[in-house]
Parts: C-alpha cells; sequence; structure tokens
C-alpha cells in the first residue's frame, strides 16, 4: 500500500519510522531538503522537497497510484489545503489532516464530510484526553483502555514503600486478591516477561492487565489508594492546557494555568472562565510557591519546552505532589526519562502516530484489523486488541496445545461479559475480544499472526 | 564503526559470488576443461572457508549502527574482496598465473574495464572466457544493489542501506525511484536483464553470431565493459552485429531512470532530462567529428560512418571494444577519442567516466561564476531538470573534480617509472580510472597491458577500483579516521 506523508516534522519523523518498519511504501514530503536527506538515510522512504499544497509536488509524488494521503505539516491551513488538492487529484485517496488549531477544529469535524476527510487528527486535544484519563485514575502513571474488551493496561511504578516489594510473583495473588495478570516489567531499560518466580523490586515499572474494578481492588489491597484530583496546576497556557482545563471543568476538577505570555493569557481567560489564569513563568520557583504547589494534587508541566517540563515535574515530585505529569514533545528518551522522576509522561506526537498507524492498518486489511492498539513498557511492547471470528483458526483448542509464536502473550480474553485472564486451558471462541502483547521482534497485523502455524 | 554487520554483508556477498560462479562451472563440465575446473574447485574451498570463518566471527552482529562511514567502507571492502576471490580461478588453472595479473583482469572485469593484460584471449578456456565477461554484467549494475535486491539487508527500518547504493551506485546525487529499496533494485536490474536479453537475442538472429561469443559480447556491451573473446575484439563479427552493439552500448550508458519513466508512461518527462540530452549531443558531435577526420582513411561513406560510431559509443559509454584500430587516424581524432573517455557515461547507468550530468553542472557553475566577477553580490541558483540544485552537490562536484584529475596526475606519474611515452602512460590510466579498456598508442586497441610492470599494474588496478566506486569508497580505506576509534 502506498502512502504520502506532508512535512517532516515530530509527527511525520515517527509517522514514517512506524509506517515504514509496517512495510508500507512510504513518500515523504517537506519542503526542507537537509531534514529529508537524514530521514532518507535512515528510514526505506523516497522523499521529495516541495510544497505538499501544490498539484505539481503531489504529481511527482505520485498521488495517483496512492492509497492514504497524511498531512501533518506545521500549518493546519496547508494541511487542509494538501488534504483538498490531494482528494482533487485522486478521488480515492484516504486524506488525513492535522489540525491543532481549537477554532478550525470543531468546524472541520463538522465539514469532513464535505471536504472528504477520512480523519482530522489535532495531536493537542489527543494528549489532553490522555492526560485528563490520567488524573481521573491517579495512582497509576498510565492506563490503557481497550475499546471493547473491557481490559486495562496499567502502569505502576514500585516505590520504596510499597506492600509488594521484593515479593515472588507466584505468591502476589494471595496478598492481592485482585484478578489482575502483571504482563511485563520494565527494570533497568529491559523489559522482562516475567513468571511466578520472578521478585518485584523497587523501582520496576509493572504493566498490569485487569479490569477497572480489579485494578481498583488491586490498589486497595496494596494501599496505594490517592485522594481523587480536586485541584490542577498546568504549567504552560499551550493548546493542550486549553483542552485539558476544559475537559476537567466538566468533570468539576478545577484548574490553574501559569502561562508567561500575557496575550496568551487574556485569551485563555476569556476562553476559560472557571480556571484561573496566572501571569509568570513556570519555571519560577517562586511563581511556583507563590501559588502554594504543595497544596494541589496534581501538576502538568506543557510548556513548549520539554527541558522546562522536566525541571518543573521534578521540582513538583519534590514538593510531594501525588500526581505529576509531563509532556514531551520530543517523545521519551527512553533510558534518560527512566532515570528521572517525572510521573506520568505524555507525547502527543507518540499519539497522533498510533491513532494514524491503527486507521491505516485497518484501512489495510478491512477484515480482522486490530480494533486498538497501544504502546507500553516505554513503547517496545504493542498491546493489539482484536475480535475473534470465523476465520481465526484453532478455535476452542485449549491455548496450551497451541504453538504461539515467541514473545507473544495473550493477555486477556473477554467473553460477553465475562472477563479473564487466560491460562493453559483456556480456550478461543468466535466473538471473544482479546489482547495480544508483542514485543518488537513481530508485529501483529492479523490475529493468525500469532501461531506458528 | 559496525565491523560485524559490514563483514557480514560480505560474506552474504561471497555467497552471492559463489552462485554466479556455477554458470561457468557448468561450461567447465560441458567443455571438459579440466584445469579451470580444478581452479574454480580451489575457488570454492577457499571462499566458503572464508564464509565461515566470517560468519563465526560475525556471529552477534546488529544492524542498527550503519552510517554513510559504513556505507563507503562496506562497498569499497566488498569489490576488493570480491575480485580477490573472483580471480582466484585464473591463478588455480594457471591460466593466469601470476597473482596480480589475475587480479587485474579480475578487476577490469568487475569494474567493467575491460583492460587486459592477456596476449592472446583465443588461447584461455571457454568456463574462464566466460566467467571474465559475466564479471562486466555483475559489476555493471552493482553486485551490493543486487544484494539489496533480493534480501531485505536493513531489517525492518532498512532506510541505511541508502549509504550502500549511494556509495556503488555512480553519480553524484543517486536516488530511489521507487520507496523501497528493495523494489527500487529489483525494477533496475530487471530493465537491465531485460535489455542484456534482447541484446543476446539480436546478435545472434540478426547479427549471426555463435551463442556463446553472443552471450559474452552482450555481458560485456550490457555492463559497458569491454572484454571480448576473440584476438580481433569485434573486428571479425557481422556489421550487422557490430551496429547492434553500437547501439546498446549507447542504450546501456543512459541513466536507467529513464527507462522507468518510459515504461511508468511518462517518456514526454524521460526525454526532457537535461543530462539525456546533452549525452545525446555529445555522442553526435562526436560521431560527426571522428567521422569527418578519419574519412581519408575510408573508401566508402558507410565504413567510415560504421567505425566512427562504434568507436564514440565504445569509448563515450566506456564499454573498450574495438573494430579498428584508431591508433592509425589523425591526432585531431585522437583528441576527440580522449575527451570522450573523460566525459563518459550518464549517471545511473552501467557506464564509467567522470558522469554527463557531472559536466552539465560543472558547465553551469562556471557560467555563473564568470557572470558573478561581474556582479560580485549576485545571488543565483543552479538549476537542474528545473529543479535547484541543492548547492552541497554542486561543490561536491567541484571536489569530485578534483579528487580526478590529482588522481589521473599521480597515477599518470608513477605508472611512468616503466619508461613508456607520456601518450601510452597518460591513455592508460585515463582508460581505467574511467573504466573503459583500451587507450591510445602502446595501450591501444589492438595491443594490451601485459608489457606493464607489477607495480604499474597494481596502480591501474587500484585506479580501475577507484574509478568504478568514484574514487571515495576506495580512498577512504586508506585513511587513518576510517579506522580511528572516537574515543
Amino acid at each position: 500500500m502506498k502512502i504520502i506523508i506532508a512535512g517532516a516534522g515530530k509527527v511525520g519523523k515517527t509517522l514514517t519510522k512506524e509506517l515504514s518498519a509496517d512495510g508500507y511504501e512510504i513518500t515523504l514530503i517537506d519542503k526542507n531538503p537537509i531534514v529529508l536527506e537524514t530521514i532518507s538515510n535512515r528510514y526505506d522512504v523516497i522523499t521529495y522537497e516541495g510544497n505538499a499544497a501544490t498539484v505539481e509536488t503531489l504529481e511527482e509524488a505520485g498521488i495517483n497510484e496512492t492509497d492514504v494521503f497524511i498531512a501533518a505539516t506545521s500549518a493546519d491551513e496547508v494541511n487542509v489545503l494538501a488534504c483538498m488538492t490531494a482528494r482533487a487529484l485522486n478521488k480515492d485517496v484516504h486524506v488525513i489532516a492535522r489540525v491543532r488549531d481549537p477554532e478550525y477544529v470543531s468546524g472541520l469535524l463538522k465539514l469532513s464530510d464535505h471536504f472528504h476527510l477520512s480523519l482530522v487528527i489535532n495531536p493537542e486535544r489527543e494528549a489532553a484526553i490522555e492526560i485528563a484519563s490520567l488524573l481521573k485514575l491517579p495512582e497509576f502513571n498510565k492506563v490503557e483502555h481497550f475499546s471493547k474488551s473491557r481490559a486495562e493496561i496499567a502502569e505502576l511504578r514500585i516505590e520504596s514503600t510499597s506492600r509488594i516489594k521484593d515479593i515472588r510473583l507466584a505468591d502476589l495473588h494471595k496478598r492481592v486478591q485482585a484478578q489482575v495478570l502483571i504482563s511485563a516489567i520494565l527494570r533497568d531499560g529491559k523489559i522482562i516477561l516475567p513468571d511466578g518466580n520472578t521478585v518485584l523490586k523497587e523501582n520496576d515499572r509493572l504493566y498490569i492487565t485487569g479490569t477497572d474494578q480489579e485494578l481498583h481492588a488491586l490498589l486497595n489491597n496494596i494501599g496505594v489508594v490517592k485522594k481523587p484530583v480536586g485541584h490542577v496546576l498546568i504549567a504552560g497556557g499551550s493548546r493542550i492546557a486549553y483542552y485539558l482545563a476544559k475537559s476537567l471543568e466538566e468533570s468539576g476538577i478545577r484548574s490553574t494555568i501559569i502561562e508567561q505570555d500575557e496575550e496568551t493569557c487574556t485569551m485563555l481567560a476569556g476562553l476559560l472562565p472557571k480556571a484561573t489564569i496566572i501571569h509568570g513563568d513556570a519555571s519560577d520557583h517562586s511563581v511556583l510557591d507563590s501559588e502554594d504547589l504543595e497544596d494541589y494534587d496534581a501538576f502538568v508541566s506543557l510548556t513548549g519546552i520539554d527541558e522546562i517540563n522536566m525541571v518543573s515535574s521534578i521540582m513538583a515530585r519534590q514538593k510531594k505532589i501525588p500526581t505529576v505529569v509531563t509532556k514531551l514533545g520530543r517523545g521519551r528518551i527512553n533510558a534518560l526519562t527512566d532515570l528521572l522522576d517525572l510521573g506520568s509522561v505524555i507525547s502527543p506526537k507518540d499519539l497522533v502516530s498510533m491513532h494514524i498507524v491503527r486507521y491505516v492498518r485497518a484501512i489495510q486489511n478491512k477484515q480482522g484489523a486490530a480494533l486498538t492498539i497501544h504502546r507500553i513498557a516505554e513503547d517496545r511492547v504493542d498491546a493489539s486488541e482484536f475480535r475473534v471470528d470465523e476465520t481465526t483458526k484453532h478455535l476452542g483448542i485449549p491455548l496450551k496445545d497451541l504453538h504461539i509464536k515467541k514473545n507473544i502473550l495473550i493477555n486477556s480474553i473477554a467473553r460477553g461479559n465475562l472477563f479473564q485472564i487466560p491460562n493453559g486451558d483456556s480456550t478461543l471462541e468466535k466473538g471473544d475480544i482479546i489482547v495480544i502483547l508483542s514485543d518488537e521482534t513481530t508485529t501483529i497485523h492479523q490475529i493468525n499472526d500469532i501461531f506458528e502455524d | 564503526m559496525n565491523f560485524k554487520f559490514v563483514l557480514r554483508i560480505i560474506s552474504y556477498i561471497l555467497l552471492i559470488e559463489a552462485a554466479l560462479m556455477v554458470p561457468s562451472v557448468g561450461i567447465a563440465l560441458y567443455q571438459q576443461e579440466w584445469n579451470a575446473l580444478y581452479g574454480f574447485c580451489v575457488t570454492y574451498a577457499i571462499l566458503f572457508l572464508c564464509v565461515g570463518l566470517l560468519f563465526i566471527i560475525t556471529k552477534n552482529y546488529q544492524r542498527g549502527h550503519f552510517f554513510a562511514r559504513e556505507g563507503l567502507v562496506t562497498t569499497g571492502l566488498t569489490w576488493i574482496v570480491m575480485s580477490a576471490i573472483g580471480c582466484l580461478p585464473f591463478v588455480f588453472s594457471n591460466e593466469i598465473p601470476h597473482f596480480v595479473d589475475a587480479m587485474f583482469e579480475m578487476v577490469s572485469g568487475f569494474t567493467t574495464t575491460g583492460s587486459s593484460i592477456l596476449l592472446n584471449v583465443e588461447e584461455m578456456s571457454y568456463s574462464l572466457l566466460f566467467w571474465r565477461s559475466f564479471s562486466h554484467w555483475v559489476g555493471g549494475m552493482g553486485i551490493l544493489v543486487f544484494l539489496l535486491a533480493i534480501v531485505s539487508v536493513g531489517g525492518k527500518n532498512g532506510g541505511f542501506t541508502m549509504h550502500i547504493m549511494r556509495a556503488e551506485s555512480p553519480g553524484p546525487a543517486s536516488g530511489k525511484i521507487v520507496p523501497k529499496m528493495k523494489d527500487t533494485a529489483k525494477i533496475t536490474y530487471s530493465i537491465y536483464a531485460a535489455l542484456t536479453v534482447i541484446d543476446v537475442l539480436l546478435l545472434i538472429v540478426i547479427g549471426k553470431m555463435p551463442v556463446f561469443d553472443a552471450v559474452c559480447i552482450a555481458f560485456g556491451t550490457a555492463g559497458t565493459g569491454g572484454f571480448g573473446v576473440k584476438a580481433d575484439s569485434m573486428a571479425s563479427y557481422s556489421h550487422a552485429a557490430i551496429n547492434i552493439t553500437t547501439v546498446f552500448m549507447l542504450l546501456f550508458s543512459v541513466n536507467f531512470s529513464v527507462y522507468f519513466l518510459i515504461l511508468t508512461g511518462k517518456a514526454k518527462e524521460a526525454l526532457k532530462d537535461e543530462e539525456f540530452i546533452c549525452f545525446i549531443s555529445v555522442v553526435f558531435l562526436a560521431i560527426v567529428g571522428l567521422f569527418a577526420t578519419a574519412l581519408p582513411f575510408y573508401k566508402q561513406y558507410g565504413d567510415c560512418l560504421r567505425d566512427a560510431a562504434f568507436t564514440v559509443g565504445t569509448i563515450i559509454s566506456t564499454t573498450g571494444y574495438a573494430t579498428t584500430d584508431y591508433n592509425q587516424w589523425p591526432s585531431m581524432a585522437h583528441t576527440i577519442v580522449l575527451l570522450c573517455m573523460f566525459a563518459g557515461a550518464c549517471a545511473g547507468s552501467t557506464g564509467g567516466g567522470f558522469k554527463q550530468v557531472r559536466l552539465v553542472i560543472l558547465w553551469k557553475t562556471l557560467r555563473r561564476n564568470v557572470h558573478k566577477f561581474l556582479h560580485p553580490s549576485e545571488v543565483r541558483v543552479i538549476e537542474y531538470n528545473n529543479r535547484p540544485m541543492p548547492e552541497s552537490i554542486v561543490n561536491n562536484i567541484s571536489s569530485y573534480l578534483i579528487v580526478y584529475v590529482f588522481l589521473i596526475m599521480a597515477s599518470t606519474f608513477l605508472i611512468s617509472v616503466d619508461g613508456f611515452d607520456f601518450e601510452t602512460n597518460f591513455s592508460a590510466v585515463m582508460a581505467t580510472v574511467n573504466n573503459i579498456g583500451p587507450g591510445l598508442s602502446l595501450v591501444g586497441p589492438v595491443s594490451n597491458f601485459a608489457s606493464f610492470s607489477m607495480f604499474s599494474k597494481i596502480i591501474l588496478t587500484f585506479d580501475m577500483l577507484a574509478g568504478r566506486l568514484e574514487i571515495m569508497p576506495i580512498l577512504i580505506l586508506f585513511s587513518k579516521s576510517t579506522w580511528k576509534r572516537a574515543r
């Protein structure tokens, strides 16, 4: 399948990496030849220099034979124009536009049929939604929801005071009395797929599968319940901050935004009448102190500069703020971010890329495509949700008798209202919704990819 | 430096070379050439020993770390190792007993030069003649590109294979024609193979050539190499065969992306390519020039035109076949031949030389710089195919010219120790650096390189490799910073 990506910025680059690794034929368009050069040296793609909203460039890049066109340049207007041009040149192409400006988004979502936009993506809004869901479950660093089954995968860091520190996994169930599965452990930058003899250590990051209730039961039994978030301090009045404050407002959570630019402050104050907008520098101790940082339930750093976000988040952790979320525009710098205590890390470009990758995979195999895909454990493990149907092989055979590929884990099975963590006697039945974990070595496009034969 | 992965690629290349030798072994069996067969067997033993050792050394290789430096080193080493193994059948069969001679012949084969140290090719066994000609075909498009076509060397995020393609493919700015490296390599190889098959068929059916000769000559034409199977190269074949070869030599010196554009229905765009137009014009002018100067030596216009066209084709495509001894022609003809040697074929073809695209851009740079003397603060961008040419590529081409001139001067000086005249030395270097084959005077089309000393042969072998890989991949093997670890 042929895909054109316009714009080699953060999102364009991530998409190039993900989609070319999936084996699609990628053409990348950007105005900057130097950026294109570095990308074509790293990924197996072809590049064109030019403006993606012009007919000449699109024709040269081969829009006529293209299946998906993704506009991810820095300018919303260019993205929409490029999508319309692409669509005018090729009626069969799926067009995906990144639109960030809140003023456009709502209108475009309404008119997306009219403009034939297959998907309108807004990284800032996606990030805000993600952060809001984290703030509603403050105990976990990160929670991945799966749309159809009731499974969730939550990330939990083992603190020095944790009751499950130094416990063998085989003994865990007696302690916690909750039906959960430790699917993966990230320890010192390495992925461990645990078995009963694995011992949990301090600073391990656990990826725990279970339903909402079971996860809460787990938290109760190991005593890490935090009080629900009531008031959030947001550093940086970016677009994400706007979307986040808006969405928190709806769930009755108050927010305070600190922003350096006076004009932005005035604008935000107009858009968010219920929020408190402070004009000041979020990286400045005295500003945070004068706002009584330690009284907040949660701190979210959303400035445009990753370094400032990291520093202010570390500051917030030291003030013992229970829930901290850090936005990193450049994405995680794997091992490095692991060393720092940044709370939960959010990267808008990764969220958007995963959304688009999911969409593209769904176009490719209309049947049997993953319902949702999440990346967990520093993006090293894919968690994909699939529906078992009549084309699935080996229905009704106990898992212990099947030859399942190495480094694949069937994480959960949802059958009707019944949710279970599979064991050797579990079977796959038509209509089940299952979640599969796979590491970097294998890409699972369809359910049948998990079987050796 | 990711040595393990570099060595792993080289071991793959050796396996491919082993497979490529199979047809020659078949011919040795069929013709019952036991010496040649013995040579191939010993070579196979050595080859598999090397591959085995390399596989043990590179057991836990990793793909990730691969950049421009690795690409250049891989390419340079691959070509040296491949030639060193490929020449062993000549040594062990005792047909070219001395290793330096055999290496010269094999490098001449893989680099599609076609310079020979053989006094009489007709004494050679069929299997080794075939291997010699086949090496042209393999070297013409590049063996690493072949590897890229058949396996996914790069794995999932295989973008770094660009570094390999860039190092092996001739021309200042090699790029892909479709997004996937594997598909790009497959397409170019398919066009290459298809054209070769057409050439063979035409030579047999219309040119009335024996099958063995037709296949060998077609390999030499396709790779723009120039090893013949007869002592007089092409002179004794039919006029039709000569004319077919002229056309195909020129076809193989056109950038293969032109054919891809034509195949995908963009013929108009293809024919507007500036390099293509320049190439056609240069060929036309050279033929007219040679025809005019050589005319007094011929009784019939037709004969003169055929030889003039063939000579231009063979030199500018850097093939090196001969139908006539242009040494006999007046010195103006020699000059035209030398100029054609310098210009060479198009980038992205199998031909060698300085490449037409570089000449086009150098010419434009010259015009701009002269204009700049009159308007010192002028800003002007060099356009190529109606697109602004990045200044970095313009600079690269200028520096390539400098390295190229230095290489020729240094080599001419070094081989002058043998005491031959200047025309011989200079044209021998030109003929090897540009991968042509024959030069002028003592290394002209009816003579060969046998009379040079071992030292000169090593220099010329180096020149052939440097010329084929456009100098850098070979040159950096001798640079200290290539092998130094960054601390």
